[in-house]
């Protein structure tokens, strides 16, 4: 059971951009705008001209009953828009457009790995809206004399995911985040990678006080380190005998802290009113439908590659955990042991491709294949197999070809019996030290073999010839 | 009821800069538009289908294909009439 000694809640919302349709929520404009100067792809709708019509697009809401459907939500009968009303430069039309009391899904959760095993996080809707505009200021935002506004991402169509108080750590916010963030990657209507496609307002308390609203957190690593900041301000302000105020706070990503954003208009005052210009959606109907098209998603596909490829649900899990990974894992292992694919996959070129930043896109399942092929038949070591693979992702090449270059090809036999007759004979005190009882000696021996055949030996049958020898 | 206070709230709200002169005539104005609107009260609703929407539509959608059924404008058209910018981005005064 996991205590929460510090009483911590935190519910996320979480604002996912449709980034995979091709046009904007409301407007004809392209999504395809991240690489173009600003205000470039605009037009009446989404500058928010007097005398434009926003109509919805079909797609987006087809994506968000897919998205809803996935959730495990419940998708509304009726459903519609509403005006919610303030005042900012990246709002052009002085409103956003977005759902209230009849969002399109409802209810719904996804299951996370708790501090204590599987955790059920609620979800509370996930409500369909339009992306402002984006602020651009010269130096900090507390310094900035003006603002600068793009509106190329002002009407992308936005998925508002709101989860209940469930999370009672940053470490849970962050597996919810990355949970969800792989359920949409699956579901194909999200792309991750895509500046400001994903952002999280976070809601946080501690031992029953009231809580603190973070706004500002651009990714799930972000959300981590404004949560952990957060509740050490929550605890300092208690053991100060103080009192945690309800207020909004920034998130400064350069700064890792939060900061208080308390102005005039902290009493939100929304106004909100039925979207005269959008009408109602009954769209439930569609939603049978739309659950036959639904992809298996991560944790079904966790569980086939468990019984289908009989690997561990480490691997599973972590094979899963991005979809192009696992499509990768499936291709390999189509044509290999899948079990030893897995490891290969899991243990070596995962970690190789985090540490240099990279992702599965830098690696051919045709050189994965080679790789397992060399060590099926003997003829490379394990250490040569993950030299190849550091050398193509740093160099480039194909498995064949560094094989050739760094001779690699494992030595045996007669070879290896006799680099191990030399390599007793000039370490006579590695042996004595070795008969003495120091079993530890026997890896500079081992050391010896390799340095002898260049790494091409296998190392653990050095060491049984080794022993054999000693014994 | 609504307050001076309550007008100076909604005047802040829409950002509109009342006079004294004007706040003492929008008082009264606005409490009698809300009066008329008390009106509604007393109609008896009981089992009335809502009216969430004031035309008798609903899915009304667009295709998601570019440029359908407005056209997007060029960066030129876009800030035309923005008093100020910069760089291809509208400016505005700094906002906190
Ligand atoms: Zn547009």
């Amino acid at each position: 059971m996991y205590e929460n000694p510090d009483g911590v809640k935190i519910g996320l919302e979480v604002h996912v951009q449709l980034n995979k349709l091709k046009t904007k929520v409301f407007c004809g404009c392209t999504t395809d705008y991240h690489n173009d100067p600003p205000n470039s792809h605009v037009c009446p709708v989404c500058l928010g001209l007097p005398g434009s019509l926003p109509v919805i697009n079909k797609k987006a809401v087809e994506a968000a009953i897919k998205v809803g459907l996935a959730l495990n939500c419940k998708i509304e009968e009726h459903t519609q828009f509403y005006r919610k009303n303030y005042y900012y430069p990246d709002l052009p039309k002085g409103f956003q457009i977005t759902q209230y009391d009849f969002p399109i899904s409802s209810q719904g959760y996804i299951m996370i790995e708790g501090e204590d095993g599987e955790l059920k996080v609620r979800i509370t809707r996930a409500h369909m809206e339009e992306d402002p505009g984006r602020l651009v200021h010269e130096g900090t935002i507390d310094k900035s004399k003006y603002t600068l506004i793009d509106y190329n991402r002002s009407g992308m169509a936005l998925l508002e995911v709101v989860s209940e108080p469930d999370l009672r750590s940053p470490k849970e916010a962050r597996r919810y985040l990355d949970k969800l963030r792989n359920i949409l990657e699956y579901l194909d209507v999200f792309d991750g990678n895509l500046e400001g496609a994903l952002r999280v307002d976070a809601n946080i308390s501690i031992m029953g006080g009231q809580r603190a609203e973070v706004k500002n957190i651009s990714s799930h690593k972000g959300a981590e380190r404004a949560l952990l900041y957060e509740i050490v301000r929550q605890k300092n302000v208690v053991r100060r005998g103080g009192v945690v105020v309800q207020e909004t706070r920034h998130f400064d990503e350069a700064r890792e802290i939060t900061l208080s954003m308390r102005t005039k208009e902290e009493a939100h005052d929304y106004r909100y009113f039925p979207e005269p210009d959008l009408v109602p959606l009954k769209i439930s109907g569609w939603a049978p439908a739309i659950k036959e098209t639904l992809p298996e998603l991560p944790d079904a596909r966790r569980m086939r590659f468990v019984e289908q490829y009989g690997i561990t649900d480490d691997h599973a899990k972590a094979l899963t955990s991005e979809l192009k990974l696992a499509i990768f894992y499936e291709n390999v292992a189509k044509k290999a042991d899948p079990k030893t694919a897995a490891v290969w996959i899991c243990d070596v070129l995962k970690g190789e491709l985090n540490y240099r930043n990279l992702t599965i896109d830098s690696f051919k399942k045709e050189h994965m294949l080679s790789v397992i092929g060399l060590l099926a038949s003997k003829n490379i070591t394990e250490d040569g197999a993950v030299d190849i693979i550091r050398t193509i992702l740093d160099k480039g090449g194909t498995p064949e070809e560094i094989v050739r270059e760094k001779g690699l090809i494992k030595v045996e036999g007669d070879i290896v019996e006799t680099a191990a007759l030399e390599a007793i004979k000039e370490n006579p005190q590695a042996v004595a030290d070795f008969k003495a009882g120091k079993e530890k000696a026997l890896n500079s021996l081992v050391g010896a073999v390799m340095k002898k055949t260049k790494g091409r030996a296998d190392a653990r049958a050095a060491r049984e010839i080794l022993l054999g020898k000693l014994g | 009821m609504i307050t001076k206070k309550d007008l100076e709230h909604i005047a802040w709200l829409s950002r509109l800069e009342l006079s004294e002169e004007d706040r003492e005539k929008y008082t009264p104005k606005l409490n009698s538009v809300l009066d008329y609107f008390g009106e509604l009260d007393k109609v008896d609703t009981e089992g009335v289908e809502p009216t969430y929407h004031v035309l008798a539509l609903s899915n009304v959608f667009r295709d998601d294909e570019i440029n359908s059924p407005t056209k997007s404008l060029s960066q030129e058209e876009a800030l035309s009439n923005a008093p100020k910018k910069h760089d291809g981005f509208f400016k505005a005064p700094r906002m906190m």
